[in-house]
């Protein structure tokens, strides 16, 4: 598990905290069954508040990404559909826009992008 | 995890010539840490000399795990460990010839963790204690306090005498304590930076009163600066605010109720997350100063 806090930023840290370990499970990097730390030892090894790491594992439960068994721990569910989607969703959007600054950086426009995009598109059916 | 109060205060008053603590309640909870804040003078010392029985209330009551002090004072003082600024030591002992003293009176106390902290803060066993800097007074007081496997710690201006590093240092002490779940810690600050890697609960004291107890994101949520022109002030939307400070260029001022500010000054004010120490400069600010008792 990888996480890295700003300070500087607008955003929570208890977010995010959230944010990046929903993006773990999303991309799989983390596994259905896998034992998260507890919230005692996140806050201390990220240097938070018990509460920040608390209230981000009350988060990614409330969406389902993470069930707790009382005293054992918190560990991560196994994924639904939606939470598929969503993981590969993110993934088209970043392959989109690899193809958009790669359009832009030739002086392709959205129309001409559009238009191979349907043709391609297309193509597949 | 439980919902516990470690520390209870119900309606506790306490007058001194010209000041005075009044219908004073608090809780803390277990297995928290809550930071304690306030200006000079505004009744936090007395709060804690009164949560540690060094001082008793006028009226009101105060209760530690649950237990209170006119039955239960040495069950009490066996599980806190407490941390003052200023030393309270006999400053002719050397740490280890006060160790054989404090040692006596704790049940639980450990020599290893002793030693432990000892070497951790690279302190001299057979100095005497006056010749410490301000530092080492306080990392000794550190070291008797955490030596008895206490439950609750509590301290006051722990780290107003030390330098960054060692600052980070006890913070870091500080988690590892809480490890368990079971450790409470309540210490007074006003380096309010301190409290933004280690507090959940904030509890803020001005002029003797209990302003609020809240988790850090609650504070995030509520309270707001917002800034703006002039034109943008009059008595309605100045009202709303818990002080303002004008200058020719602006105003800038504090608000308890983002939402609020929000929707009345939309995108014509920037609206920021305040700091703690904002929080304490506007409503000291803000506030109607107390009638004194003695005059």
């Amino acid at each position: 598990m990888k996480i890295i806090i700003s300070n500087q930023s607008k955003t929570p840290i208890y977010e995010q905290i959230h944010t990046q370990i929903k993006e773990q499970i999303i991309s799989n990097d983390l596994k259905p069954g896998h034992h998260l730390p507890s919230m005692r030892q996140l806050a201390k090894d990220l240097n938070v508040s018990l509460i920040t790491s608390k209230r981000a594992y009350e988060e990614l439960e409330k969406n389902g990404f993470i069930y707790s068994v009382v005293g054992k721990g918190s560990f991560v569910s196994d994924q639904n559909e939606e939470m598929i989607k969503e993981g590969k969703m993110k993934g088209i959007e970043e392959q989109l826009l690899a193809a958009i600054q790669n359009s832009k950086d030739i002086g392709i426009s959205l129309k001409e992008l559009q238009e191979l995009l349907t043709i391609l598109y297309k193509e597949e059916d | 995890m439980e919902n516990q109060n470690v520390i209870e205060l119900r309606h506790v008053s306490k007058s001194f010539d010209g000041f005075f603590i009044e219908d004073f309640s608090l809780d803390v909870k277990k297995g928290f840490v809550t930071g304690f804040i306030g200006g000079n003078g505004v009744g936090k010392s007395t709060t804690i000399k009164m949560i540690m029985n060094l001082l008793q209330p006028d009226s009101g009551s105060v209760s530690v795990f649950g237990l209170d002090y006119e039955n239960h004072e040495k069950e009490i003082k066996q599980r806190i460990g407490f941390v003052f600024d200023e030393s309270v030591f006999y400053e002719n002992l050397t740490l280890a010839e006060l160790k054989e003293i404090v040692k006596r009176a704790y049940v639980k106390w450990d020599d290893s963790l002793f030693y432990d902290y000892v070497n951790k803060f690279n302190l001299p066993l057979n100095k005497k204690i006056k010749t410490f800097s301000k530092g080492m007074a306080i990392k000794a007081s550190l070291t008797i306090a955490l030596s008895h496997h206490a439950e609750l710690i509590v301290m006051d201006e722990p780290t107003s005498g030390l330098d960054p590093i060692f600052r980070r240092e006890l913070l870091e002490i500080l988690h590892q304590l809480l490890q368990d779940g079971d450790t409470t810690i309540f210490f007074s600050t006003h380096i309010t930076t301190d409290l933004d890697s280690i507090a959940d609960y904030i509890t803020f004291i001005h002029d003797g009163e209990h302003i609020f107890t809240k988790d850090l994101y609650q504070i995030e949520e509520e309270y707001a600066i917002v800034k703006g022109g002039l034109e943008l002030l009059d008595q309605d939307t100045e009202q709303e605010f818990i002080a303002t400070r004008k200058t020719a260029y602006g105003f800038e001022a504090l608000t308890s109720n983002k939402r609020k500010a929000e929707e009345v000054f939309g995108e014509m004010a920037l609206i920021e997350a305040p700091t703690l120490e904002d929080i304490m400069y506007y409503t000291k600010k803000g506030a109607v100063p107390h009638v004194q008792l003695n005059t």
